[in-house]
């Protein structure tokens, strides 16, 4: 159940991570239209990630990491149907089968005595190391969340880092016709 | 490049070519080309309000009684901002209107210039869609989809904001005919949409025993013929029917089937009824928190079919048994029809026993109040202007608090569009514009704003507009000279103690109209009162009727915030129980 001045009846079911990819016409305010709905509506973005589909047809891709219940989630792709330019939501989720990845930089504090394991865990995880001009120790990885977050947990444990993550994009992995 | 025009007049040809009649607005520097173009033509008037607010709801009682989409015009930062209680009424409503504003040209936005703001960030949340046009080429088109997004599917408000230089640019026009409006920026429901589920929920209609009707104001905003197709339904149906305050007027008053409005400060029986139907019929409602009450003793025992054009308001409060997302006309249509095809009847003997069941409520006759006494009590000031006026073609327009409720208790409206009040806002204010844009839409028919002496305070100026365009507009207030919902839930809830709403320093009400040129009338017995409401009437001028009421008296019958259908005060010795009445205090 959703949200209302009165208490609701206790059958909530279990809260949930779901990704909505949400096709959008590219035009300026449309991102602010979906993350307002959000924040006015009171609901939850973990990560939210923008970028354009195609140059010719003008739409853009958001993918967004939410948690809630099934009937929160529910009225949260109900109220982003409702945005004017919005084209399509789809809960992935919903759809069963779908792959997710995301890019993590990795800026790594590195010394004489922790070098040989820093590099010995990048090679495990295959983190690439970045070439730069300033030859620091950028590590680029990528794949699913969880992946992502064990290589942190790691590498945390033997020095420093500071890291920047894209969020997670995702895509449907179910079969599709060629013709569709 | 000989069949270019500028901007502003690109706008004017656009709302020719919408067939608008007339433009609520306001003039000021980032409108002034607009304003120019304006002069120089006669198809469209102007309605000059006093303040920008006043403009957007006599475009909302124009759009509301009329069925046409409302427009204003008014300048860029102060002006924009002025429209945001507004937008947002129309919003909670479902008003179409569309909302042209002004905006600093394009080199200076984001310099903080003179009467610049974010305007299309402002009223973001509190429009449908909104624009900020850069192209002027891109004007016309603009203006074809804002039109149509605001009458399609759910109605609401939508708003073009215009840079000076825009105005000014030279551009060519397109017609409404040569836009292709992309069908996902539309409501358009498949051709054979939820066949399956109309069925369902036709055939749980007919096996019901207790059934009822809960219609809203999305059966007016379907148009007039909607109305009439609910009425048919219902009436081969035979069930009892209930209506929102924005649904009134859908079923007759008289209507032989009609319990009236419930919720709050709906009927005992209405909200009985729906406490313990087997089946509910939601059609065209959204199961707003003054219906419902408390939700989880909301209709425990009965199978919910809920008829909305937004998805979005299914299973948002009320999870619901048959959803069916259409417009109310269209589905009723099909309704209808297998109703007639499968020869469906209800049970008759159960129906008569809930009927018997629904009479039985109806004689605690929850309406009754003491009336005795030489002073005017609001209800009885309501009941005259209605037997007083009920021959006339009549609007009724409310601003918000107790009059708004007494005026939708004790006023029988018998046909859509004649009853415009903020229901979702609450908006104190909007009855007085609502009623100017009304009387514009009427020119000859009777406009009366059922006002609170507070309320009208809010939208006074406004006195100025309705004498300029010799509006005949009625202003009946029921002075009880406080914010008489906040004293009652003072009283109620807050040990009567009446913090900042009794409101001081009045102005002399008849005074006041006569300042403005108008008419003021007074009645402060039951013995003046027919003879006021009569002059109020036959009078061909602005009038304010300034009527006094009894200071404390509470709005009955009541669902205190916390409480259930079937807990309803019927007055103010029966005590709402402790717990429930804690747990009200912190909602709304």
């Amino acid at each position: 159940m959703n949200k209302s001045v009165y208490a609701t009846p206790d059958q909530v079911s279990e809260t949930k991570r779901h990704i909505l990819t949400v096709l959008v016409d590219n035009e300026p305010g449309v991102l602010a239209r979906v993350i307002g709905m959000f924040s006015g509506r009171g609901y939850n973005i973990d990560s939210l990630n923008v970028a354009e589909v195609s140059n010719d047809e003008n739409i853009s891709r958001i993918t967004i990491v939410t948690h809630g219940t099934s009937e929160v989630v529910s009225q949260i792709e109900k109220q982003l149907l409702r945005i004017v330019p919005v084209h399509s939501v789809t809960n992935l989720d919903q759809e069963g089968s779908s792959v997710e990845a995301e890019v993590a930089l990795v800026y790594i504090y590195i010394s004489d005595t922790n070098k040989k394991k820093v590099y010995q865990l990048c090679d495990l995880y295959r983190a690439r190391k970045i070439e730069n001009e300033h030859n620091t120790t950028i590590f680029e990885i990528a794949g699913a969340s969880e992946r992502v977050n064990r290589f942190i947990k790691e590498i945390n444990e033997i020095t420093k880092v500071e890291i920047v993550r894209s969020g997670p994009v995702a895509i449907s992995s179910i079969q599709k016709n060629e013709e569709e | 490049m000989n069949n270019e025009i500028t901007g502003a007049e690109i706008v004017l040809k656009s709302l020719a070519e919408q067939g608008v009649e007339v433009v609520f607005g306001y003039p000021g520097g980032a409108v002034l080309p607009i304003y120019d173009t304006l002069f120089k033509q006669n198809s469209i008037k102007h309605v000059l309000v006093r303040q920008e607010g006043g403009a957007i709801h006599a475009a909302e009682g124009y759009a509301r009684s009329t069925g046409k989409t409302g427009v204003v015009l008014v300048t860029s930062g102060p002006g924009a901002t002025n429209v945001v209680t507004g937008l947002t009424d129309a919003m909670m409503d479902s008003v179409p209107i569309v909302c042209i504003t002004g905006q600093v040209p394009q080199h200076l936005i984001g310099s903080d210039a003179f009467q610049e703001c974010d305007t299309t960030g402002i009223t973001r949340p509190c429009t449908k869609h909104n624009y900020l046009v850069k192209d002027v080429n891109k004007l016309s088109s603009v203006f074809h989809e804002a039109f149509t997004i605001a009458q399609n599917g759910r109605p609401g408000p939508v708003l073009i904001d215009i840079p000076k230089d825009v105005q000014f640019a030279s551009g060519t026009y397109e017609e409404k005919n040569k836009i292709i409006i992309p069908s996902h920026r539309l409501f358009e429901p498949s051709p054979d949409f939820e066949k399956n589920k109309i069925e369902e929920a036709v055939e749980l209609i007919s096996k019901a025993k207790k059934p009822i009707f809960y219609i809203g104001g999305g059966c007016i905003n379907s148009g007039p013929t909607a109305s009439k197709l609910v009425r048919e339904f219902i009436n081969m149906v035979g069930s009892p029917v209930t209506m929102t305050l924005m649904g009134l007027g859908v079923i007759g008053s008289s209507d032989k089937n009609s319990l009236g409005m419930l919720g709050m400060h709906g009927m005992y029986e209405a909200n009985m009824a729906m406490h313990e139907c087997d089946v509910m019929i939601n059609i065209g409602a959204r199961f707003d928190d003054r219906v419902t009450g408390r939700l989880d003793a909301f209709s425990p025992n009965s199978k919910k079919i809920h008829i909305d054009i937004d998805e979005s308001n299914i299973n948002k409060t009320i999870n619901v048994d048959v959803p069916i997302i259409g417009d109310v006309k269209q589905v009723v249509e099909k309704m209808i029809s297998i109703w007639k095809d499968k020869k469906y009847k209800i049970d008759n003997d159960s129906l008569k026993l809930w009927w018997d069941k629904i009479n039985k409520w109806k004689e605690v006759d929850c309406l009754n109040y003491n009336n005795e006494g030489k002073q005017i009590k609001p209800q009885y000031a309501v009941q005259r202007l209605y037997e007083l006026t009920k021959n006339t073609k009549t609007f009724v327009t409310t601003e918000v608090g107790q009059h708004q409720m007494w005026a939708a208790q004790f006023y029988k409206f018998e046909e859509p569009n004649r009853w415009l009040t903020s229901g979702g806002l609450g908006t104190m204010g909007y009855g007085f514009p609502a009623a100017i844009g009304a009387q514009i839409g009427h020119p000859d028919a009777l406009v009366v704003d059922i006002a609170g002496d507070a309320s009208i305070l809010m939208n006074i100026q406004e006195m100025s507009t309705a004498v300029q365009y010799r509006l005949p507009v009625k202003i009946f207030i029921l002075n009880n000279e406080y914010m008489g919902m906040v004293r009652q839930w003072q009283e109620l809830l807050h040990g009567g103690r009446y913090s900042e709403s009794y409101t001081d320093s009045l102005p002399d009400f008849v005074k006041l109209a006569e300042s403005y040129k108008a008419v003021g009338l007074r009645a402060k017995t039951t013995d003046e009162l027919d003879d006021v409401i009569t002059e109020m009437i036959e009078t061909k001028n602005t009038v304010i009727a300034d009527i006094w009421v009894t200071k404390e008296e509470n709005c009955f019958p009541m669902i205190q915030s916390g409480s259930a259908h079937n807990e309803m005060m019927l007055s103010k010795d029966q005590k709402q129980d402790k717990k429930s009445a804690e747990k009200g205090k912190i909602l709304v």
